[in-house]
């Protein structure tokens, strides 16, 4: 890392830098740890007949519709330093979300989970039954049925939904500023510092080049995924 | 081996309530589409969880809703043969061949892998993914996938429908030799010619109800079902006895109203085979025939007649205790023949299949 920031040192500036590390890391945590939540809830939503799945429905797609401030602010209210989950972790565990990194990683989480279940959950849809039928009279278990059928079969599904939630997570702004603030080297993602460096008298050099690296990272992510899915597809449903 | 099996479940649309037993062997479920023959063996397999019912496969217990046990499709170690081949796109030929394997009891008796791709054919494609496959090949992995699961009891879902003549003819004598080696079978056939070789039992469904079950030559031997049993191709199917070749090269069979000469037969004296005959390739004569080409005359008198809403009838004519031929002929030979039950008569056999019938030797 060192090495690539002084390689690249000419062309970003250390606050630069430090934003763009500080987002792909926020990015990064935000879908992994997203990703097994993302993949049961897209299998209950694509498989389950229970009564009132809409509203899990509701619950997941609500941060899509919601203003940014909105759900970042419900953030506030519940991971806050005051608020009621908040406290619980910061009493028991010591442990806070308030002004954080991980604050970041959380909002990203939230904002991008919409986006990584409904390609998931598409991906689902499409495997047909019939073949899990087939594995379970062969003798795998529900587990077994899932890890070696299902889960090769949404493979190019689940990759698109990470990297789709990956370029949502580095984009993330309006729900991230409002919950964590915008604390440089803590808290300032690359949307957050291109913000700030707007609002100084000359910046717009610095936030030009912020702004350049955002859209360099996600056509890399979009063509990499491209990549991976074809492969992907290609190794599942190949000749 | 044996399967017993009673089941009730309401779909809303339709509703089902069978019960049989399945004693060893090959048992087939036979009946017209929608008769609710993948229904039953779906919830044999597991898939199916019936509101009623009770499955018990050779004392093990798979299914009793009034003792609340149900035990799930894994568990049950049941080979499916499903009317599609469902088989895993993302795995080779080979993985699907072994994807049972890792989940059966060690100890569990099973099929040896290279004497099974041989019998199917598909030892050159095992390392091409299923996407590569025709019709015939993806359906004969799919057989190869469900016997190497070592499973107890193998159920099959019209498993030669998609099969050409061909090769339907390479499958049907290993199936037998399924059959023979003790594997029981649930067969699930539109085929009546198919029933006809394949199966001891029959069990003969229609909208969600047992119409008949028993002994294959029994259901087969009579006349009130021979409709719902092929109709056209109905017949009845007759143990026979390779009695040995004759100076001019045909086969002489002993069966019990009298000795068959057929062409094309397996030629070990003592071996046992089952004879297929059409009630349609049978004609009735009182008196024992001269001057005629037919080689195959056998004796018996009728035992029931079933006439037909159109001028036909069904006859039973016994050969021997609990063996019968059926002849289909209009009511009006039946009438100049003066045929009635107990009429001593002659079946003149225009035609005969035969397949090999190891279970009636043993």
């Amino acid at each position: 890392m060192t090495a690539l920031t002084s390689a690249l040192g000419p062309v970003l500036s250390a606050e630069e830098w430090t934003a763009v590390v500080l987002s792909l890391k926020v990015a990064t945590v935000a879908v992994a740890a997203s990703l097994p939540l993302g993949i049961w809830v897209a299998t209950v939503l694509a498989r389950s007949r229970l009564p009132g799945l809409w509203l899990l429905n509701a619950l997941v797609h609500l941060p899509l519709i919601l203003p940014p401030v909105v759900t970042g602010y419900a953030l506030l209210l519940t991971f806050g330093r005051r608020g009621w989950v908040g406290q619980f972790l910061d009493q028991w565990f010591g442990f806070t979300f308030a002004f954080q990194w991980t604050g970041a990683a959380l909002a990203a989480a939230v904002m991008s989970f919409p986006l990584m279940v409904r390609s998931i959950r598409l991906a689902i849809e499409a495997v047909d039954p019939k073949l899990e039928q087939a594995a379970s009279t062969l003798g795998a278990s529900r587990i077994a049925v899932f890890l070696t059928v299902t889960l090769p079969l949404i493979a190019p599904g689940v990759i698109a939904g990470m990297i789709v939630a990956f370029a949502k997570a580095m984009g993330e702004f309006g729900a991230t500023i409002t919950f964590v603030s915008n604390i440089p080297g803590r808290t300032q993602t690359l949307p957050s510092a291109i913000y700030a460096f707007l609002q100084v008298p000359g910046g717009e050099v610095q936030a030009a080049r912020l702004a350049g690296v955002s859209v360099i990272i996600a056509v890399g992510a979009l063509v990499a995924s491209e990549v991976i899915a074809r492969r992907v597809a290609k190794r599942i449903g190949g000749q | 081996m044996q399967l017993e099996l009673s089941l009730r479940h309401d779909f809303g649309s339709f509703d089902i309530d069978v019960a049989f037993t399945a004693p060893k062997g090959v048992t087939a479920l036979f009946g017209p589409s929608g008769a609710g023959k993948t229904t039953v063996i779906d919830a044999v397999a597991g898939l199916l969880r019936p509101q009623h019912g009770k499955v018990v496969a050779n004392g093990d217990v798979l299914l009793d809703t009034a003792a609340g046990v149900f035990l799930a499709p894994n568990r049950r170690r049941i080979g499916y043969v499903f009317q599609e081949p469902r088989l895993f796109p993302h795995l080779s030929v080979r993985s699907n061949l072994l994807y049972g394997q890792r989940f059966a009891p060690r100890a569990a008796e099973g099929q040896d892998f290279d004497k099974v791709t041989a019998m199917l054919g598909i030892g050159a494609l095992l390392d091409r993914r299923p996407g590569a496959l025709s019709g015939g090949e993806k359906a004969r992995v799919s057989i190869g996938r469900a016997l190497l699961s070592k499973p107890r009891l193998l159920l099959l879902d019209e498993p030669l429908a998609a099969l050409d003549a061909a090769r339907r003819e390479e499958i049907l004598p290993f199936i037998e030799r399924l059959r023979d080696a003790g594997l029981p079978v649930l067969l699930v056939s539109h085929s009546i010619g198919e029933v006809a070789r394949l199966a001891q039992t029959v069990v003969l469904l229609r909208n969600g109800r047992v119409v008949a079950a028993g002994p294959a030559a029994t259901l087969f031997a009579d006349p009130s079902l021979a409709a719902s049993l092929g109709g056209a191709e109905a017949g009845t199917v007759i143990p026979a006895r390779v009695a040995g070749t004759e100076p001019d090269g045909l086969i002489r069979l002993d069966t019990a109203g009298g000795p068959v000469f057929v062409t094309d037969a397996p030629t070990t004296p003592g071996t046992a085979l089952r004879l297929r005959i059409h009630a349609s390739d049978v004609i009735v004569s009182r008196t024992r025939p001269e001057g005629l080409s037919a080689l195959n005359i056998l004796a018996g008198h009728v035992r029931r007649i079933e006439a037909d809403p159109d001028g036909r009838a069904f006859v039973e004519i016994a050969i021997a205790e609990g063996q019968s031929i059926l002849s289909r002929l209009t009511q009006r030979s039946v009438a100049a023949l003066g045929l009635a039950p107990g009429v001593a008569c002659h079946a003149i056999l225009k035609t005969v299949a035969l397949s090999r019938d190891d279970l009636g030797a043993a």
